[in-house]
């Protein structure tokens, strides 16, 4: 993107009092789908509500990894959609992502872990996703800075690498699908909090809110860790738990990281910005919360096993610690599509894996909106799984814990 | 951090403590009469409410007792 960054990327409309579809929830996920509803679809008349201001959840909480070596055919389905719309994503909204592929490293630290990886890298292949099993000696000539030395606790016995993995700038991935629904006629609302549902006969046609009523063809709900307030609205209760996540950055530092390092056992994840921040994450805060702050040993574990893998951060100050609240399901896995009340759509249950999702989210849960019934890759991951039971655990697979 | 009151040993750190969701859940007097939609609402499906919520502790590196607690999940304050 070349010249002057404009003043103002998106209108500030006044909400009209019906829209043929309310999306609630101006997040990354909602003003994706917002983005393909318009543009795929062809359905402008939309409202994005958002309670506070755009981007200002967990698309601009999150640790910015964006990859698709998922075990399970399901999840490797929709990640992989979701990671191939990355690749052409800022040609398409014309907006800098800093979408750098620098590849993601899921290190192995025990006998479990290996075998556990050599089976996803095999599962990947056979999905069509880039993944190679590298040896210490390997791991340490793309990342020179991590401890592979056999005396550590518990010591790098190699790692998987997905070259195509890597990181984007977050706020601008919400800004750019925010400017490019804007130009396409979708209204983006502000300050705008949903205090209820209108049912009539059993379905949904109206939401109240604290800019008056807004009356809908369809409302899809895509608020992450508010996702069970809003459902409770319609006499839904959602599969969903909501925690903190919590994430940190460090001071600003030359660059000395330039892949993702992720380690499930001793369980951080790292990368460092354009900018210079080291980037860390870990697993969520065990009790329930909306509370967007979780406890500090959390901080201080996931920063004893970075200072073991990496030595050289002893050095290095921490600058910001925060937390999202994430809404997470039994299985690890999102609810994408239809719910029991009619004319209400759910997009919920992304859990700590959501970021990267957002493009393949956004996109195939618009298709659902606009079909009326779930799009391919989102039929395994229809609400009614759990009655079924066919539930699609991430939650030791996914090559990290969800 | 929070400073969670175990009843049998008092004030103690978090981190001794085991989390164990929403509190009385009680398994299904006769479950092989449920639908399968009813058992999956009790096996899968819990409370998630923004405030007050009555909820499982374990104090599992003290007495290892589990006992209620009554927290707010948007101030973390516990109710005494």
């Amino acid at each position: 993107m070349t010249g002057e960054h404009p003043d103002f990327l998106w209108r500030s409309p006044e909400p009209k009092s019906s829209y043929e579809v309310v999306i609630v929830g101006g997040g990354g996920h909602g003003l994706a789908t917002a983005y393909y509803l318009a543009r795929e679809h062809g359905i402008t008349d939309v409202a994005v509500l958002e309670r506070g201001w755009l981007a200002g959840g967990n698309i601009t909480r999150n640790t910015t990894v964006i990859r698709s070596n998922y075990l399970w055919d399901e999840s490797a389905g929709i990640y992989e959609h979701s990671l191939k719309l990355w690749e052409g994503l800022e040609e398409e909204l014309g907006y800098d992502l800093l979408f750098s592929q620098r590849g993601v490293l899921n290190l192995a630290h025990s006998l479990q872990d290996v075998r556990e990886s050599a089976r996803r890298v095999n599962a990947n292949r056979l999905n069509g996703i880039d993944a190679e099993w590298l040896e210490p000696d390997a791991v340490a000539e793309i990342c020179p800075i991590l401890n592979v030395s056999p005396d550590i606790r518990y010591p790098v016995l190699g790692a998987t690498l997905q070259p195509r993995g890597g990181i984007a700038r977050h706020e601008n991935v919400a800004w750019g699908y925010a400017r490019a629904a804007d130009a396409l006629g979708v209204d983006l609302i502000q300050g705008c909090e949903v205090a209820g549902i209108e049912l009539q006969g059993g379905r949904a046609v109206a939401v109240d809110t604290s800019r008056g009523r807004i009356a809908a063809g369809r409302i899809a709900l895509v608020a992450a860790g508010h996702s069970s307030v809003l459902a409770g609205l319609a006499g839904l209760r959602l599969p969903v738990q909501s925690h903190p996540l919590q994430a940190l950055v460090s001071e600003l530092y030359e660059q000395v990281l330039d892949t993702v390092v992720m380690s499930n056992a001793v369980h951080v994840y790292v990368s460092q910005a354009h900018k210079g921040e080291l980037v860390m994450g870990a697993g969520i805060d065990s009790y329930n919360s909306y509370a967007q702050r979780g406890s500090f040993h959390v901080i201080e574990h996931q920063l004893a096993a970075a200072l073991e893998l990496f030595p050289l951060f002893a050095h290095a100050r921490v600058l910001r610690t925060w937390a999202g609240i994430v809404d997470v399901c039994p299985d690890a896995s999102p609810i994408v599509g239809l719910t029991p009340v009619e004319g209400l759509l759910v997009n919920c249950g992304w859990g700590t894996g959501g970021f990267k999702a957002t493009p393949g989210s956004g996109s195939t849960f618009a298709w659902t909106i606009a079909h009326g019934e779930p799009h391919p890759l989102n039929v395994p991951f229809s609400l009614d799984r759990f009655t079924t039971g066919a539930l699609i655990d991430e939650h030791g697979a996914a090559a990290v814990a969800h | 951090m929070l400073l969670i009151p175990c009843p049998w040993c008092g004030e103690r750190d978090e981190v001794e403590f085991s989390y164990g969701g929403q509190a009385g859940v009680a398994y299904p007097l006769d479950p092989e009469a449920l639908s399968d939609e009813e058992w999956a609402e009790w096996l899968f499906v819990r409370d998630n409410p923004k405030g007050r919520f009555v909820e499982r502790w374990v104090h599992t590196q003290g007495c290892r007792r589990w006992f209620d607690l009554v927290r707010d999940t948007v101030t973390h304050e516990i109710a005494r």
